[in-house]
């Protein structure tokens, strides 16, 4: 039995599994902390930086998604200056890759353009970088559009840990990062990858979807939960 | 910084409408140009794409007729697909682009071209539009918001209306089929929606009379027209073959596939502006110039196939020599009858028993290399041509814009009117607003046509002979 710790959430006094992150504690109390490359189920990554809380005492921010609550913490969720990093993060977000929403699968239903709306990204501050990466339609059921990939790692994530089979990985480094199927082989000839669909159903952005059904069609949100909840039964089981 | 115009397609018809007149050694008008936008940026955007975001994506080349793109675009992925779709697809489809040509066309008549015969052509530019008709006769204005408002609410009600119209118009068919609840909708808006637009015929035959003087230089001249018909030559907007008639109204060509559009039209290029020229293969450039649009299809057509309409056309092809019209101005007559012509056939439609059959969609990957999508776009001949690679990659596209069709004819058209109005190196008002009206009579789809109301955006230049720029006026 793992012990208990208790901690206040923006004054609010909530008892936690020490170990758990602020974050998944934050959620099971129903308090709001705005993520995208979170995934209940899966390891934490920390990377985009959406999650951002201050602790007081401290005058870092720290990703919740990663940081372990602790006895007596005392977390704030929102602030004038969260709310600003936040917005940088989704901007830096957007301008990586070209996000034409209006004509993308996802749109409408994209966690990435959901949060943009929360946190008042009308425009950016940066320039856009506009890549143009092949897309990879090779898979008789799933594309690929790295143009669109925010580098959550999501899709890696559950292949490794939910699916077992890790078809998935990233290569390079920073801006250049790219998510790749096997050694970098086109999707439809990746000899590992099962067809499972769990990285399309995932994908919080329109960079891994089913083809030919626009993602209002999929309802990706509630494939998400249909794996997240066969995911608990495994852990569980 | 050109790729960012390239992606945001919506800028691609920004901007203003800019037309050159060119005078001889004795300062007479000797030829005029009408240069418009670069769609070639679109077509290269859409490179690497997947074929089926292309009728999302091609919809965006046009706020004002999108639902042109999205079945022209939904036609050519059918092709690349392989696939006839299902009856009810097909009505469905039918009756939102018959919603949409009605919208169309009240707006380029009400919104942008009943000020300028209605309240005179040389009215006060900034009264000349819907406010200041409103002001004058605020019932025609109200009838005309109505019809527009009439045929946005079939397109909206086919599509939800939370989604976009873009998502139910798909390769294959459509996505949801049709209610009864809605049927009835619309059925009941009909009678209101026929007396309008009978209406509007009246009064546009009324005026006429006082603009014959107008109407002589008023883009009076002969080509050729294209459009399609039905399999034996009625008026069509969504299938059918293509037909040519000739300048003094003989069918020349008919039956001709659509999807081999290149085997008989040509695309000139000329370095003066970016929008190509279309022209009849076989008579050559520029004599093989052509028209589009309702007054090609009403040209074209030897019936209409409905019973209002049909009575309409009749009166109409009066009007002409061997049934040929060749009046610009006569665009505006031409789009009433059409207007009158899709409520009826969308009474035809709603009453089809196959119209709620949930039956929409036929489901298909990709079987071809190559497909074409051509309609009828409210302002005329729409081809939409993609190729793709194994993986269903657009490789390259070809679309031939409604608008750009008429290309030549909008030279012609202004040049005409130059020659008349344009006296000595002085560009006047009178010229102005008759050159505007004129290229409003062909409705081209840009956004100067119709953004700001009423002020159509416009730079006119006066280069003398020895290309010296005398005289420029500009508006908006
Ligand atoms: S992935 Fe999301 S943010 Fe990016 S273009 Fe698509 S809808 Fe927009
Ligand atoms: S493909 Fe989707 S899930 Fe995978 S890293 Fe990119 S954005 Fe995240
Ligand atoms: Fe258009």
């Amino acid at each position: 039995m793992s012990k208990t710790v208790e901690l206040t959430i923006d004054g609010k006094k909530v008892a936690a599994k020490e170990g758990d992150n602020i974050l998944k504690v934050a959620r099971e109390n129903n308090i709001y902390i705005p993520a995208l490359c979170y995934l209940e189920g899966v390891s934490s990554l920390g990377g985009c930086r959406v999650c951002v809380v201050e602790i007081r005492g401290s005058p870092k921010v720290f990703a919740s998604c990663v940081t372990p609550v602790a006895e007596g913490m005392e977390v704030i969720t929102d602030s004038e200056r969260l709310r600003r990093y936040r917005k940088w993060a989704i901007e830096l977000l957007l301008a990586e890759r070209p996000h034409v929403c209006s004509v993308c699968v996802a749109n409408g239903n994209c966690e990435l353009q959901q949060l943009a709306t929360e946190l008042g990204v009308d425009h950016l501050r940066v320039d856009r970088k506009w890549t143009n990466y092949e897309l990879d339609l090779t898979h008789e059921r799933f594309a690929y559009d790295p143009n669109r990939c925010i580098l959550c790692t999501r899709c890696i994530r559950v292949c490794d840990e939910v699916e077992g089979v890790h078809a998935i990985d990233l290569m390079l480094r920073g801006k250049n990062s790219k998510v790749i199927f096997d050694l970098d082989d086109k999707w439809g000839f990746a000899e590992s990858c099962t067809s499972c669909g769990k990285c399309s159903a995932v994908c919080p952005v329109g960079a891994l979807y089913v083809k030919g059904k626009p993602l209002s069609e999929v309802k990706k949100k509630e494939l998400v939960s249909f794996v997240m909840s066969r995911r608990s039964e495994k852990t569980i089981g | 910084m050109g790729r960012e115009i390239i992606v945001n397609p919506v800028t691609r018809i920004e901007g203003h409408a800019k037309i050159t007149i060119y005078l001889d050694e004795k300062d007479m008008v000797k030829d005029a140009r009408f240069h418009v936008t670069d769609f070639r940026g679109f077509e290269k955007f859409c490179e690497g794409r997947p074929f089926y975001e292309m009728p999302g994506i091609t919809s965006r080349i046009c706020g004002i007729c999108p639902v042109s793109h999205l079945l022209a675009s939904a036609k050519a992925c059918d092709d690349l697909l392989a696939v006839k779709i299902p009856r009810t697809a097909e009505l469905l489809r039918r009756l939102m682009h018959m919603g949409q040509i009605i919208q169309s066309h009240a707006l380029s008549f009400f919104y942008l071209s009943s000020p300028d015969f209605l309240l005179g052509l040389d009215s006060e530019p900034s009264k000349r539009n819907i406010m200041g008709l409103a002001e004058k006769y605020p019932e025609i204005a109200k009838q005309g918001v109505w019809l527009r408002k009439f045929g946005q609410s079939i397109i909206e009600t086919l599509s939800g209306r939370r989604i976009h119209s873009s998502d139910w118009i798909v390769p294959g068919g459509v996505k949801t089929p049709l209610s009864k609840e809605s049927v009835e909708k619309i059925l009941a808006d009909l009678p209101k929606a026929i007396g309008i637009a009978l209406n509007s015929i009246e009064l546009f035959k009324k005026n006429m009379e006082s603009f014959k003087n107008e109407m002589r230089d008023f883009g009076d001249f002969p080509t050729y027209y294209m459009s399609l018909v039905t399999e034996d030559g009625g008026l069509e907007h969504y299938d059918g073959n293509i037909r040519i008639l000739s300048p003094d109204g003989k069918v020349v060509a008919d039956r001709l596939d659509p999807s081999k559009y290149f085997e008989y039209i040509g695309e000139a290029v000329e370095d003066w502006s970016y929008m190509k020229f279309p022209y009849l293969k076989n008579i050559g450039y520029p004599d093989g110039a052509y028209r589009v649009g309702p007054l090609a299809r009403l040209n074209n057509a030897s019936y209409c196939g409905t019973e209002i309409a049909d009575g309409l056309l009749k009166e109409f092809k009066k009007l002409g020599k061997n049934g040929i019209i060749q009046n610009t101005f006569m665009y505006h007559y031409a789009r009433l009858i059409e207007i009158v012509f899709c409520i009826e056939k969308v009474k035809e439609l709603l009453e089809d028993p196959e119209i709620l059959s949930t039956e929409v969609q036929a489901k298909a990957s990709l079987n071809k290399r190559e497909g074409v999508g051509v309609i009828e776009a409210p302002r005329g001949t729409l081809f939409h041509h993609y190729k793709v690679d194994e993986q269903g990659r657009i490789t390259w596209v070809n679309l031939i814009i409604a608008t750009v069709n008429n290309n030549i004819a909008f030279n012609k058209a202004v040049a005409q009117v130059a020659k008349k109005y344009v006296n000595g190196k002085k560009l006047n008002e009178g010229m102005l607003n008759r050159v505007e009206a004129v290229v409003r009579a062909l409705d081209p789809c840009l956004s100067c046509a119709t953004h700001a109301i009423g002020e159509m955006p416009i730079r006119i230049q006066l280069y003398d002979h020895n290309g010296r720029l005398i005289d420029e006026v500009a508006r908006g």
